[in-house]
Formats: structure tokens, C-alpha cells, sequence
């Protein structure tokens, strides 16, 4: 609960009308899309604009109140769950494009802004905006920047951070700071704007972001490719970039993943394959035309059993939306999905997903994986079932260890859905303790009281990573 | 009871009866926000979410709230107009969810006396009760009879407006009269060869307010091949109960219709209105803990269809010649129709099939017009807001005809026209009555 005073006192800034503290209110902001986390606010707080963001910002930091900024809540690493209480901040009224700058190729948006409206705003102007998780048409541009998220495009375009020019933070002490602009070359100090990309609302609230964009490349074609051994189709995807291609999607999908979203989608996904590769490429037709003939070679080569080409842009964009949907498609067989993000360099992705494998017949679960195969960036699932203890005790080991494969293949314990609560037991694994030290002095410096998303990215002990039960 | 014993009643019975298997499956994904009307009128809030109220439900179930009023607000603001079924990639069953959750909030609440005349009238009163129905001269009139207009305008719950009655009034076609509605058919032969044996659910409003409809329908299906039984038993669909909390009253319904079809040896049993057709279909659900009508209901389910699906698949639209006079047409889905029966190309493809006739697609054509049962009449301030929109949409065709293929939002789109003042410019009908007008005059025998 809050005291009297502090509400009254936002209040006095946003209006009642966008404050709430029933308890239904809060509820509905109590989850994201992690499973098994769940805690009630005490308040949630819509702001209208920068300076309102800024005035609750300070009234916060004063009584030592934390605060979740919240896009859309689909993030997957509990990074909305307010954990300690506090107010949650929405940006539903602050989701406006600002510009869209046609001489400079920039477009200067809102945080609450959903990503997919940028992406369709800027493609009627013949632009193009790459960063498009598998959430886009839900998710905002404040939750991707913070999460600094990856989409289909990656391999080929990068991830949001290669697209962020300036932002205007509001800092945890009330301050409002304007990083980088409309620059192609800017180093005028220390690179803030890359240290707020991905800092899961841990350093600050971004109000306003301005992003890079590129021109639309004329043609797109989309295959798929399937075999009948998923360490078949992974060799594939590192030779297809050791052949010096750099397809715009490289996507994988397994045999339990392509059963169930052919299941929702019906869309004719083969499911009597053991793995898929979703491929696109676009440029210049010339070069697509290349392309896609000299992949469908490599494919074959490497033992897919077949190679089938898109007719058309709604079959290919069918194709897409079914990937798309694959995480949520996987709830549809246990009450719970636990999925990871484990990511390696793209030379050793057959060696991961082999890893997986063995794994998951050590520890009797039915692992399914599917995920952005070209930036070496895998989405292990589990299916299981959170009040089944002695399961989510196996799942909770088998997923350690494949953390501990991914490092040691010299990658990451998670490629872009963050660190949240969820893996921060497992930060200092990526780290090392004299990391996880440096991460904190920053912390600490912009943000002494901890006010902003607490319980977040770092953490004291060695909590379990699934929180068993609820 | 107190309302903190009435609370906990229905906490206890959430407990008990809601599907938490379901409830689980919803993995938060939010793929559904972007196609709940509710969630989007009402500014972004997730309370008003299908994710939203999918929380709440789970919540009251582990006891982390109370069912309060605002819980109570959440499932009473939302349309039931399953669009956020289709794109749910897990598959959750959100209409089975509501329902049962509206059942039991129902069942333990005392409502306020006005209210529980006005539910009584409606729900034990008059729906299953077809000959009722018929002695009514019209909506309006029942409005009045039943004491329902009073009671919205003393109690401020209905909060119907004097300007929408006044349209609403306008917007009823003629009401046939008694002998019309008396002297129905009970068997009509296929005009041509015939292709399949086919019943025909007539449907309560649909045998009376919209006679002239359900004639059509049957014309519609003969021309096509089909032979036509209408049996005598059936009754009210019961959908306007289910959606209430009246989940009791809807399963006797399921029965009667269940057995008044039961054994007519048919190939179809076809529905013109997508809201009574979606809840037929959904009798097995209904009738799942009925170890005696489980099964029977599976079948029935099976043998629903709507019209236009029929029609497609007997090729009504090649066999048979279809001109207007040259107009600019476009089609508003039924929710119930579209998200439910998964009937949406059918009708758009029939349409097109008539020479003389632009189709033109309206922008967010399978989002919900705001109808949605009594929807528009007990939560009307949303209802209109839906509507506005809809109508910003319908005119940016400049169409002269909107189509609908559910009595509901047929009134719905007629309302709509007549509030932008557009009556002389632009009609809604529903797409039988449009086929039938299309229908070349040498074709009816
Ligand atoms: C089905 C599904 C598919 C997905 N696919 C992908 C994918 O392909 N690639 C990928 O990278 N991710 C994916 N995600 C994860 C998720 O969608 C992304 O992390 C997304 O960026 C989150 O956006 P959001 O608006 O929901 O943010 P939220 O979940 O609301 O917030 C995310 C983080 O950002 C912070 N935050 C939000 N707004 C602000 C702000 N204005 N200022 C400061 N901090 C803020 C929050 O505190 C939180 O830490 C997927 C998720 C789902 C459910
Ligand atoms: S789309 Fe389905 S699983 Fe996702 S939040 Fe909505 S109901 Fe839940
Ligand atoms: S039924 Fe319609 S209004 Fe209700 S939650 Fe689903 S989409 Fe929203």
C-alpha cells in the first residue's frame, strides 16, 4: 500500500483517472510472459508525458518507491513482475510516432508505441525498420528497447540496439537527458544510449527514442527446407554463412514445434520431418535469385529432403506468422512452458542442438527447440507442468546444463529476452564476478536507492531459476 | 446473504467449477490484445483484456482477489464476441471460460429487484417460449410490456437512450402478422434436382421479427437443391441464456432442439443467424457433464451449418442467376459467425457472385459492431462507441448496402445508419434477403 501522502501526490500529477490501486487494477499487472511469477503492485500509474513521468520519478525516489516500467508485458524473464511492490508505470497514453525524418532516415517515436505500427508506418514511405520479434505486433518499442529484443530479421539487419540513435531517459533521480541524435558519427562522451538499450528498466525510463532507418529492399523470397535429421539442418545453417551468405531469416523449427503450430496455423506446415529451416532472403533480385539457388544447393548438399519455395507473398508471410507463433503455440501441450534463450556462435549451433538433445534424454523431459538458428540463438522449451515438483526439479537441472554447454561453446545464457529475475541466478556464469561488480557500480551510481524494477538482472543469492509452485 | 458471504460463495464455486486445466493454458502471451474491441475502446486496459480477464478468473480462483465489482465490471464489459479465440495460438477456449465464470457470478448474486424482474422476464418469461414471442408485435412492445423499459429507465442500468429507442424504434422491419407467423411450413421439396436432405433451425426472433428472412432462407435452399424440414419441436437457441449466467435454462433448450432434430435423418441442420448457429455448435460443451446427452449433442453439433456455406458448397451461386442493379456492397461479419462457425469467405464469395455488384471490403470488417446480444442495450455507452467506429469504417467504402448475416448486428448496422442520418443514403440487410432480391424472377417457380 501506499501512504496517503505518496498518493495524493501522484495523483496531484497524473489526475485519478490515471491512477489505480483497486485490486483488480493491480492484478492485471501483476504477471508477464514468464510463467510462474506473479506479484501485486501497489499502485499502477499511467503518466501523459515526459514531465509527468519525471514528477512521479522524483516523488518516487524521494520515498523510496519502486518502479516497473511496463510495455506490453510480453517480455519472457519476469521483467515486469513487481517483485517488491511499487507502482507500475504504463505508457498507453505516451504511444505516439512523433516523426518520421525522410532526409535523415530516422523515426522518432514514443515508448508505448507498438512495434508493428512503426514497422507499417515506415514501410508506406518506402522505409524499413528490421527489428521484429516474434511479439511485434504486441509488443512496444520501450519493452523492446530495454530488452534490447532480436526478431527473424536479425542475422542479417541485427537487433534493436543497431537501430537506436537517441533517446531521452528520465533518470532515477528525476533528471531528464537527451543521448546520441540524428548523428552518424557521434562520440561525445561515454555511449549512453547503448548502455540504456537492453537495461530492462533497471537504469531509467525512456520517454522518447529516435531510430535508424533503412530503405526497403526490393524483392523478398522465402523457402523452407526440410530434413530428416535436426543436426543435418543445423550443419546447414553454419554452412550457408560459411559460404559467405548472409540470409535476411534463417529460422529453425523442430518436429514437436512444426506439429503444433501447423495445428493452430493450418497452413500445410510439414510435420513428418524432424526439423525445418525457415529461409529468406531480399535485396536486389538479381541477388535474391542467387541466393536462393545457391542455399537450396547447400541445403540439399547437407541432406534436406526437400526444398520448397513460397509462391506467393501471402504464402510467405503465412510462413512467417506461423514461426511467429511457435512459443505460444507449445502452451497448448502442458500447463507450462518453460523456455530458454540460449545462444552460441553460429559455427557451433550443431554441436548446441545435439547438446539439447543428449540433455533432454539425460533428464527424461521432452525438450522441443526451434528459434533464430542463424544468430545461433536457440529457444529450448519445455512443456511441463509447474505442480509437478519432481519434474520441475529435472527441468530446473537440465536447463543449468545447458547453460553450462552454451558457455562453454562460448556463448550466452540468453540471446534477447534478457536477464530479468528469471536468469539472474545465472548472470555471474556469463560474467564472472568482477563483471557482475562493474554492472553494479554502474547501477549504483545512476540509481543509489534502487528504486527502478528491483529484484531485477542482479541478484544476492543462489535463488532457484524456476520458482517452483506459486 | 451479505455481500462478503456472496463473495466468498462465488470464490468457493470458482474454485470448484472453473476449468483450471484451461485457464493454465493461457501462457500470457498477449497475442490477443490487439483483437479484443473492449481492450481497445477502453484505452489499453488490460482489465478489460482477454489476458486480463483470463487473469482474473485464475486470481479469484487461488483466492488472490475477491470477486468484487470491479472483477464483476471486467466480464460484464466484455462482448463475448470471441474474436480473441482464432488468433490465440494456445488454443484457449476463452467463450467456455466466460461462460462459466458468468454462471456462477450469476447464480450467487442477488440482484437488485428491478434487475430480476427484468432477467425473469427475459430469460423464463419469453425466449423459451416461442408462441410469447409470436403474441408480441415487436421488440419494442415487449419493452414495454415486460416492465423492461421502466425498470431501465428508473434504475439507470439500462441505460437506454431515449435517441436510441427512438432509432431502435425505426430500425424494426414490419412485423408480420399473427397468421403469418401461425401458418409455417414443416416440409418444403428442392426446387430442381436434389442434392442433399437439409433441416432448418428457424430460430425464435428469426421466425417472427425477421420472418421475411427465414422464408428467404428456405426459398434460398430449395433453389439450391435442397430438400427442407422445419420440425415443429424445436425452441429458442438458448444463447442469450448461456452468455447471461443462465446456463440452466440454456441446457433445457439444448435438449429440446437436440431431440426435435434428433432423428429427421438430414444431412445438415443449417442456422441463418451466426450467433444461434455458434451456440448450437457449442451443446456438447454445454451438455459435456450429461453422460445421457453428451453424445447426442456431439452429433447434432456436427450437422450445424451455416447457409451461406451451404449454398457455396451446392454451387447455389453458378446454378443459379443473381443481379441487382448496380451498387457498391460490403459485409460486416458476425463475430459469433466468423470466430466461431469459421464461416467468413461463404458470404463474401456470394456476394461477389452477384452481377451488378462492387463488393468492397471495410476496414476491421471482423471486429465486433457492438451488438452482441442484449450487449447494446445493457452496456450501451461502449456498444455506441463500437458502433461509431464501425460506422467511420462502413462509410469510407461508400457503400449502399451493408450486408450482416446475424439478426443482431442487422439491427445493429440499421441503428448505425440511422444515427448518421444516412437512411436515405445507405440500407442493411442480411444476406439471404439480398440473395433473394438478387435472385433472377424466372428462377422461383
Ligand atoms: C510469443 C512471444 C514471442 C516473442 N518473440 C521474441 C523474439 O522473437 N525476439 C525477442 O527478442 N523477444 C521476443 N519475445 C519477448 C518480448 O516480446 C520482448 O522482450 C519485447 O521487447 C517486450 O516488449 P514489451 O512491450 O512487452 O515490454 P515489457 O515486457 O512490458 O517490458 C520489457 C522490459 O522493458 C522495460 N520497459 C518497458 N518500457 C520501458 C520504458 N519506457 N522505459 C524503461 N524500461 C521499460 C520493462 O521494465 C521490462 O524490463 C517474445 C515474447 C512472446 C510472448
Ligand atoms: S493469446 Fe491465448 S495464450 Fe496468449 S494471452 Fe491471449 S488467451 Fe492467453
Ligand atoms: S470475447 Fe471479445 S470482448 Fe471479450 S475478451 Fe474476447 S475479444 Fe475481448
Amino acid at each position: 500500500m501506499l501512504a496517503i501522502l505518496v498518493k495524493e501526490k501522484i495523483i496531484a500529477v497524473v489526475t485519478s483517472e490515471n491512477f489505480d490501486d483497486s485490486k483488480t487494477g493491480r492484478l492485471v499487472y501483476s504477471y508477464d510472459s514468464t510463467p510462474n511469477y506473479q506479484a501485486l503492485p501497489d499502485a499502477v500509474v499511467s503518466p501523459r508525458n515526459t514531465a509527468e513521468v519525471a514528477e512521479i520519478v522524483k516523488i518516487c525516489n524521494e520515498h523510496q518507491i519502486p518502479i516497473v516500467p511496463r510495455g506490453s508485458g510480453t517480455n519472457l524473464c519476469g521483467g515486469t513482475c513487481p517483485l517488491e511492490g511499487g507502482i507500475v508505470m504504463l505508457f498507453k497514453h505516451m504511444n505516439k510516432i512523433l516523426e518520421i525524418d525522410e532526409e535523415n532516415l530516422t523515426a522518432t517515436v514514443q515508448p508505448g508505441v507498438i512495434t508493428y505500427d512503426v514497422i507499417t508506418a515506415v514501410e508506406s514511405k518506402g522505409l524499413f525498420y528490421p527489428p521484429d520479434p516474434g511479439s511485434m505486433k504486441i509488443s512496444t518499442i520501450g519493452g523492446n528497447i530495454n530488452e534490447n529484443s532480436g526478431g527473424l530479421r536479425g542475422l542479417k539487419y541485427g537487433v534493436t540496439r543497431d537501430y537506436v540513435m537517441a533517446l531521452e531517459i528520465v533518470l532515477p533521480n528525476g533528471e531528464i537527458i537527451r543521448t546520441g541524435g540524428k548523428l552518424a558519427k557521434d562520440v561525445a562522451g561515454y555511449d549512453f544510449t547503448r548502455l540504456y538499450v537492453g537495461s530492462e528498466g533497471t537504469l531509467g525510463i525512456v520517454t522518447e527514442a529516435t531510430l535508424k532507418l533503412i530503405p526497403i529492399p526490393d524483392a523478398k523470397k522465402t523457402m523452407l527446407a526440410l530434413y530428416q535429421d535436426m543436426e543435418a539442418a543445423a550443419r546447414s545453417v553454419s554452412k550457408i554463412i560459411a559460404n559467405k551468405i548472409i540470409p535476411a531469416t534463417l529460422e529453425f523449427l523442430d518436429q514437436p514445434t512444426l506439429k503444433v503450430v501447423e495445428d493452430y496455423a493450418r497452413i500445410g506446415l510439414p510435420t513428418d520431418v524432424k526439423a525445418v529451416l525457415l529461409i529468406e532472403q531480399d535485396g536486389p533480385p538479381e541477388v535474391v535469385e542467387r541466393d536462393i539457388i545457391k542455399i537450396s544447393e547447400i541445403c540439399r548438399q547437407e541432406m534436406a529432403v526437400s526444398v520448397q519455395i513460397a509462391q506467393s507473398e501471402t504464402e510467405a508471410e503465412a510462413l512467417r506468422t506461423a514461426r511467429r507463433t511457435a512459443l505460444s503455440a507449445l502452451a497448448r501441450l502442458k500447463p507450462t512452458t518453460i523456455l530458454e534463450d540460449a545462444t552460441v556462435p553460429r559455427s557451433e549451433i550443431a554441436k548446441m542442438v545435439k547438446a539439447i538433445n543428449d540433455i533432454a534424454a539425460k533428464y527424461k523431459l521432452d525438450i522441443c527447440t526451434f528459434g533464430h538458428a542463424g544468430d545461433g540463438n536457440l529457444h529450448p522449451t519445455c512443456p511441463t507442468d509447474a505442480r509437478n515438483h519432481e519434474e520441475m526439479e529435472r527441468v530446473e537441472r537440465a536447463f543449468a546444463e545447458i547453460f553450462e554447454k552454451a558457455i562453454e561453446l562460448g556463448g550466452t545464457i540468453t540471446g534477447e529476452h534478457g536477464v530479468g529475475v528469471m536468469k539472474s541466478p545465472y548472470l555471474e556464469l556469463k560474467l564472472g564476478k568482477a563483471g557482475i561488480a562493474a554492472m553494479q557500480a554502474v547501477k549504483n551510481a545512476l540509481d543509489p536507492n534502487h528504486i527502478m524494477n528491483p529484484g531485477k538482472v542482479f541478484m544476492d543469492d543462489s535463488r532457484k531459476r524456476v520458482k517452483v509452485g506459486q | 446473504m451479505t455481500k462478503l458471504q456472496e463473495q466468498q460463495t462465488i470464490q468457493k464455486q470458482f474454485n470448484e467449477r472453473m476449468n483450471q486445466e484451461e485457464l493454465l493454458n493461457c501462457m500470457r502471451c498477449g497475442f490477443c490484445l490487439p483483437s479484443c474491441p473492449t481492450y481497445i475502446e477502453s484505452g489499453f486496459q488490460e482489465s478489460h483484456s482477454p489476458r486480463g480477464r483470463i487473469a482474473l478468473m485464475k486470481a479469484v480462483v487461488d483466492g488472490l482477489i475477491e470477486p468484487d465489482e470491479d472483477f464483476e465490471r471486467s466480464l460484464d464489459l466484455c462482448l463475448g464476441c470471441r474474436a480473441c479465440e482464432p488468433v490465440c495460438p494456445s488454443g484457449v477456449n476463452y467463450g467456455q471460460l466466460l461462460e462459466e465464470a458468468r454462471d456462477i457470478v450469476n447464480q450467487n448474486k442477488r440482484h437488485s429487484l428491478p434487475v430480476r424482474a427484468v432477467r425473469k422476464a427475459v430469460f423464463e418469461g419469453l425466449f423459451p417460449h416461442q408462441n410469447r414471442i409470436k403474441n408480441l408485435t415487436g421488440l419494442i412492445g415487449f419493452y414495454q410490456r415486460s416492465g423492461l423499459q421502466k425498470a431501465a429507465r428508473k434504475t439507470g442500468i439500462m441505460k437506454l437512450l431515449p435517441e436510441n429507442l427512438a432509432a431502435m424504434e425505426k430500425v424494426l422491419p414490419p412485423v408480420p402478422t399473427m397468421k403469418e407467423m401461425k401458418n409455417r411450413p414443416e416440409h418444403l421439396p428442392s426446387i430442381g434436382t436434389q442434392t442433399a436432405r437439409v433441416a432448418f433451425f428457424s430460430g425464435c426472433l428469426m421466425d417472427t421479427v425477421f420472418l421475411e428472412t427465414n422464408n428467404a432462407t428456405m426459398k434460398l435452399l430449395q433453389l439450391a437443391g435442397c430438400e427442407v424440414v422445419i420440425p415443429k419441436g424445436q425452441s429458442c437457441c438458448g444463447a442469450l441464456h448461456g452468455h447471461s449466467g443462465e446456463k440452466e435454462s440454456a441446457r433445457g433448450l439444448a435438449k429440446k432442439n437436440i431431440q426435435a432434430f434428433e432423428d429427421l435423418n438430414v444431412d445438415f441442420i443449417i442456422t441463418n443467424a451466426g450467433g444461434c448457429g455458434a451456440f448450437l455448435m457449442d451443446y456438447d460443451h454445454l451438455l459435456k457433464d450429461d453422460p445421457l446427452w453428451k453424445e447426442r449433442a456431439a452429433a447434432f453439433k456436427e450437422k450445424i451449418k451455416d447457409i451461406a456455406e451451404v449454398l457455396v458448397a451446392a454451387g447455389f451461386h453458378e446454378k443459379v442467376k443473381l443481379e441487382l442493379p448496380p451498387q457498391v456492397v460490403t459485409y460486416q461479419d458476425s463475430c459469433h459467425l466468423r470466430n466461431v462457425m469459421k464461416t467468413a469467405s461463404a458470404p463474401r464469395l456470394l456476394i461477389q457472385s452477384i452481377k451488378g455488384v462492387e463488393f468492397k471490403e471495410m476496414q476491421q470488417a471482423d471486429r465486433c459492431c457492438g451488438s452482441a446480444g442484449i450487449y447494446n442495450i445493457i452496456e450501451s455507452e461502449m456498444s455506441m462507441r463500437l458502433l461509431d467506429s464501425k460506422m467511420v469504417h462502413a462509410k469510407a467504402t461508400h457503400a449502399s448496402t451493408i450486408v450482416t448475416a446475424n439478426p443482431g448486428c442487422l439491427l445493429q448496422m440499421k441503428l448505425g445508419i440511422e444515427r448518421e442520418g444516412l437512411a436515405a443514403k445507405m440500407r442493411g440487410v442480411h444476406l439471404v434477403d439480398l440473395l433473394m432480391e438478387a435472385v433472377k424472377k424466372e428462377a422461383v417457380v
